[in-house]
């Protein structure tokens, strides 16, 4: 794929975190049993009429504020189309004046990618096929159950503004993080809850002009994305160099032989009949509502990632994980309270892989006094946070359960000393090398040294001992 | 016996709910082969809820404004339980699960629900031929069509069968039945009674309101079913209107023009009205102006274009509520190798000639290409005629014109040619574009001897003084017949 | 296929155009009913041609009669747990109704296609 470049827009669909249905009080809960989160309105039932879920709006500002929308007076229409799952063979959707128009994304690398529009519509019902393997296409018929019917979805469109298969899985991590830090979404592409539909297209490097693009559905997982972007860009590449062309289509992606294959082709494009909804009235909503939708937004992943930037020196994309796993409030605390902020980032990444557990900030940071302050080595530190995680508690008092004490120098420097008689050459070697070699070797010895003491000495410690002996010589 | 005094007289415990259901049961009885405004007369459940009106009455409490007076439905509302048919095939054996909300409105106001009313397949049609399940006859001369498309409500309350009934009016369909039946007939403001539970024909434009053979009768009715309803969004967010308190108020004072372009009395107006017709018209407002009204002419231009634009709209909105019409969930399935196959031969064999004429014009008016030159344009010309109202408006309080340019017309004379029978509704529909209220009102004879119905327009929400003008030109026209 | 079409002046409709629709609208026609809709919605067609007269420009649609905006319902569940016997019984009768039901699912025959 050398010389060319990929060039990828996502339209991404996430099941909103209300109550009920986007336009009735029908129940929004995954699952149950089939037909009974429905009322007449989620099951289209002739005289049903919507009635617009305030909090699906709230929540879609929510969406829109996240990602810097322009939140505007927005309408629905209908999008007239058959098909079993959609009870009303109409699907009531937003189409030229959305809830949200432009704004933009920050991914973690501090790249702005770019927003279309960011609209309410309602979710469908679920088919199952029976027979054939469950395939569509070999099904001996279908069974439909509305349970979904008319739960609230935000379709978040963005711009062709991704360049590889790991800009988009950074970009959808980033806006499910999005969703799920201000209660929009619980953001779960296992549940369906997050779908993503995929545009691709790819030109040579250094061309302005778009190449065609392909549309890919049914992506259900960011590994599956990865994987359906390199295989559709690739396929679109090799069609290009053996002088083929690309024919505008939508394709679906199969997981199990991790191909795409054609739905249909752009002639085939549905008549969708677009029309203002007669039956619901335009949504305006006023600047105070906004504003106060915006006073109660909690910050956002990229906000908290600077945050804990600044106060740790780290760059931000180096915040990331902490931030991922929603230590940052604990870190900072931590940080607050005096421990050391490159430690306390360390023992996040490497240490609190499931979460904080018992520890508080206060434990959290006096266990990295003590381990910065040479009380505990950092193999010692380890064991105590994991039983801090474990179990909470006092990090002075698990420590001293586990019979940790510090080594005396002392003591230390009699090891180091019997170490050096018993290895002359790497002792030499030391003495007379240059850094690299210097650092080989105290690497040499300060294995030598935890070996014999069992993890309870203390690196740095040995490491100026050695210096210190090296200089008197 | 009006609707006022029978409530009145069961609420005094005067009379029994059973009796005065079981007197209009036997009338349906003696005339409904002859006159077939029925799909389904619910002769067991309205004596059985008669006898819980008289229970009530009975244990010393009030069942309601509406107390043990029959009602008939079009057949176009949701009852829980009894079949809906809207007039077409296509929802053979459907029982809906819910109540349109004015269902649940007229059991509040102890109303007896006696039955549902034949009607124009979906509420399409001026003069209810396109029923699948057979015409109306008109029961001031059975060999004509009573209008449509609430035809069979506008014939049971002309023939006896219930004293009020109740009609949806999407272009006409409740003013133009009740002209060409003799009755009262009530387009309300859109909004002032709730579309929950109607079927939809097309939304922007479908209203319910009542049948009476009075218009005080009209004013109760219309009064227990209007009011804000929280499951429909376009229901105005108010308190309904006094409308009985005001009836006898009279005209004194008020402006009222007559519009010319829809009277075919103006140099750019609409041909085909019949002379007496419009005879009846320029006594109408001979008969308010000696009640004090000032009675002018009226121009109100663009409503000539009302017809094209709504042959546009109405089909536009129905083409996409009639989808949900396809074998999968409720009604007719005519079965077939797949989905796509089995919704073409459902639909096919469901639907009538007028209804998948107006599905494809609909469709064709959205494709890809032409929304623009049919449906977007026809939505402005709603916007001339809205504001062609509002200039009246400044000028005048209610507007008058003929609710139908003809008397009743012979079963079959236009059924075959579409476009004249559009031309039936040339008057009533402005009126559905601009979302205002109107009403028909008897007002004499045609020189055959049929009923001719003139027709009150006010601004939206002027429900008030269109009742007050109604009821005396009601008033006027009794010394006339 | 969907026939070429000029934006602004509509020619009249043809057999084509009917048949297409017919397809979007999921009805089947005969060519004698292919004919006769071709001429009847024309007819309706020509009528509204009356319409090119006006001078639209600048004029705003209305899709709505009442200027309302905003109609909102509150995000609670319509069925409390006081009514669920009554909602149960609701579904029964939307399943009664149905034209197939198998596992308290409706049944179709087999679907040609995803969902666009
Ligand atoms: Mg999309
Ligand atoms: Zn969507």
């Amino acid at each position: 794929m050398d010389g060319w470049e990929v060039v990828i827009g996502l339209e991404v669909h996430a099941e909103l975190a209300t109550a009920t249905k986007l336009f009735s009080g029908a129940r929004n809960e995954f699952g149950g049993e089939p037909n009974t989160h429905v009322d007449p309105v989620s099951l289209g039932l002739p005289g049903s009429l919507p009635v617009l879920n305030e909090k699906a709006v709230e929540l879609a500002i929510r969406v829109g504020l996240a990602l810097n929308c322009v939140v505007q007076a927005s309408e629905f229409a209908r999008k007239n189309y058959f098909y079993p799952d959609m009870p009303k063979d109409f699907q009531i959707s937003q189409f030229d004046q959305p809830i949200n128009g432009e704004g933009w994304l920050e991914l973690p690398d501090g790249r702005s990618i770019g927003i279309e529009r960011a609209h309410l519509e309602e979710d469908t019902g679920k088919s199952t096929h029976v027979g054939g393997g469950g395939r569509i296409h070999e099904a001996a018929y279908s069974l439909v159950d509305y349970n979904r019917a008319g739960v609230p979805l935000i379709e978040i469109v963005g711009k062709p503004d991704l360049r590889s298969a790991e800009d988009a899985r950074a970009y959808v991590s980033e806006l499910r993080a999005i969703l799920v830090t201000i209660g929009a979404s619980d953001g779960k592409m296992e549940e369906g809850s997050m779908r993503v539909d995929c545009n691709v297209s790819v030109r040579p490097v250094g061309d302005e002009e778009l190449g065609t693009r392909c549309e890919v559905k049914n992506i259900n997982s960011l590994r599956s994305l990865g994987r359906a972007i390199a295989y559709e860009s690739r396929r679109q590449v090799d069609l290009i160099t053996s002088g083929q062309k690309i024919d505008q289509q939508t394709r679906h992606w199969n997981e199990e032989d991790g191909r795409t294959h054609t739905l249909r082709s752009k002639e085939e494009a549905f008549d969708y009949r677009y029309f203002p909804e007669p039956d619901l009235v335009p949504v305006a909503p006023s600047a105070e509502w906004i504003d106060e939708i915006r006073a109660a937004m909690p910050l956002l992943p990229g906000e908290r990632r600077r945050r804990l930037a600044d106060e740790s020196g780290i760059h931000p994309e180096a915040a990331a994980l902490t931030v991922e796993r929603g230590l940052d409030d604990l870190a900072l605390a931590a940080m607050d309270l005096g421990a050391e902020p490159a430690r306390v980032l360390v023992h996040v990444e490497n240490n609190l892989a499931d979460g904080q557990g018992g520890l508080t900030a206060e434990a959290f940071a006096s266990l990295v006094v003590m381990e910065t302050g040479g009380d505990l080595t950092a193999t010692q530190a380890k064991t105590v946070l994991a039983d801090l995680v474990d179990s909470g508690g006092d990090p002075v008092d698990v420590a001293a359960g586990h019979g940790f004490e510090a080594m005396e120098s002392s003591e230390l420097e009699g090891l180091v000393g019997g170490l050096i008689t018993d290895h002359p050459e790497d002792w030499e070697a030391f003495v007379g090398g240059d850094e690299g070699e210097r650092k080989k070797k105290s690497g040499f010895f300060v294995g030598q040294i935890m070996k014999a003491t069992r993890g309870q000495a203390d690196g740095r410690v040995v490491n100026e001992i050695l210096e210190r002996l090296a200089d008197g010589t | 016996m009006s609707a006022v005094s029978l409530a009145a007289s069961v609420r005094s415990g005067g009379r029994s709910a059973r009796s005065i259901v079981e007197d209009h049961l036997a009338a349906i009885e003696a005339g409904e082969d002859e006159i077939h405004a029925f799909n389904l007369v619910m002769a067991d459940s309205a004596l059985e809820r008669a006898d819980r009106v008289d229970a009530v009455v009975a244990a010393g409490g009030d069942p309601g404004p509406l107390a043990g007076v029959p009602v008939v439905l079009k057949d176009n509302m949701c009852t829980r339980g009894v079949p809906t048919t809207c007039g077409s095939r296509i929802l053979d054996g459907w029982r809906p699960p819910y109540d349109a909300t004015v269902v649940q409105r007229l059991e509040v106001a102890g109303a007896v629900l006696v039955g549902k009313t034949n009607m124009d397949e979906f509420a399409m049609g001026s003069s209810t031929e396109n029923s699948a399940f057979g015409p109306t006859h008109n029961p001031r001369d059975t060999s004509r069509v009573p209008g449509g498309s609430s035809g069979g409500s506008a014939a049971a309350v002309a023939a006896g069968f219930a004293p009020l009934a109740l009609g949806s009016d999407t272009g006409g369909s409740i003013r133009q039945p009740a002209a060409l039946c003799g009755v009262v007939g009530v387009k309300p403001t859109y909004g002032a009674v709730s579309r929950y539970g109607l079927v939809a024909f097309a939304s922007s434009l479908d209203q319910i309101g009542p049948f009476a053979n009075s218009v005080a009768d009209a004013a109760l009715l219309l009064e227990a079913v209007a009011g804000h309803d929280p499951m429909d969004s376009t229901s105005i967010p108010a308190v309904a209107p006094d409308l009985l308190g005001v009836l006898d108020r009279g005209v004194e004072g008020l402006r009222v023009g007559i519009i010319e372009e829809i009277s075919g009395s103006g140099p750019t107006g609409l041909e085909g009205f019949s002379p007496d017709v419009q005879s009846r018209l320029a006594e109408a407002g001979e008969a308010l102006a000696a009640a004090g009204a000032i009675v002018e002419k009226a121009s109100v231009p663009s409503t000539v274009f009302g017809l094209s634009a709504y042959y546009v709209i109405a089909p536009a909105e129905a083409s996409s509520n009639l989808a949900r019409f396809d074998g999968v969930r409720f009604g007719l399935r005519v079965d077939a190798e797949n989905t796509v196959d089995m919704n073409a031969a459902t639909r096919t064999a469901g639907f009538g000639d007028e209804v998948k004429r107006r599905i494809m014009l609909g469709t064709y008016a959205l494709s890809a290409g032409y929304y623009d030159a049919y449906y977007g344009k026809s939505q402005k010309v709603r916007t001339l005629i809205v504001e062609d109202f509002a200039r009246a408006y400044e000028s005048f309080d209610l507007l008058l014109s003929p609710t139908a340019p003809t008397t009743a017309f012979p079963i079959g004379e236009k059924v075959d040619d579409p476009m004249l029978m559009y031309l039936n509704d040339v008057c009533t529909i402005p009126s559905n574009l601009a979302g205002h209220p109107a009403m028909s009102v008897p007002f004499g004879v045609g020189d055959d001897g049929l009923p001719v119905g003139v027709q009150v327009l006010a601004p939206a929400n002027g429900e008030p003084s269109m009742f007050r003008a109604a009821a005396v030109l009601e008033a006027a026209a009794g010394g006339a017949l | 296929m969907k026939p070429d079409s000029d934006v602004s002046v509509p020619g009249r409709i043809t057999r084509d155009d009917v048949a297409y629709v017919a397809r979007l609208a999921r009805l089947n026609l005969s060519d004698t009913e292919l004919e006769a809709f071709t001429g009847q919605l024309a007819d309706v067609l020509d009528h509204a041609a009356d319409l090119e007269a006006l001078d639209l420009d600048g004029v705003a649609p209305t899709s709505h009669p009442l200027p309302l905006s905003n109609v909102l319902r509150p995000d609670v569940p319509a069925v409390e747990s006081a009514d669920e016997v009554d909602h149960r019984l609701f579904c029964d009768e939307v399943l009664a109704a149905a034209p197939a039901v198998e596992e308290n699912r409706f049944r179709v025959p087999p679907v040609l296609g995803e969902a666009p």
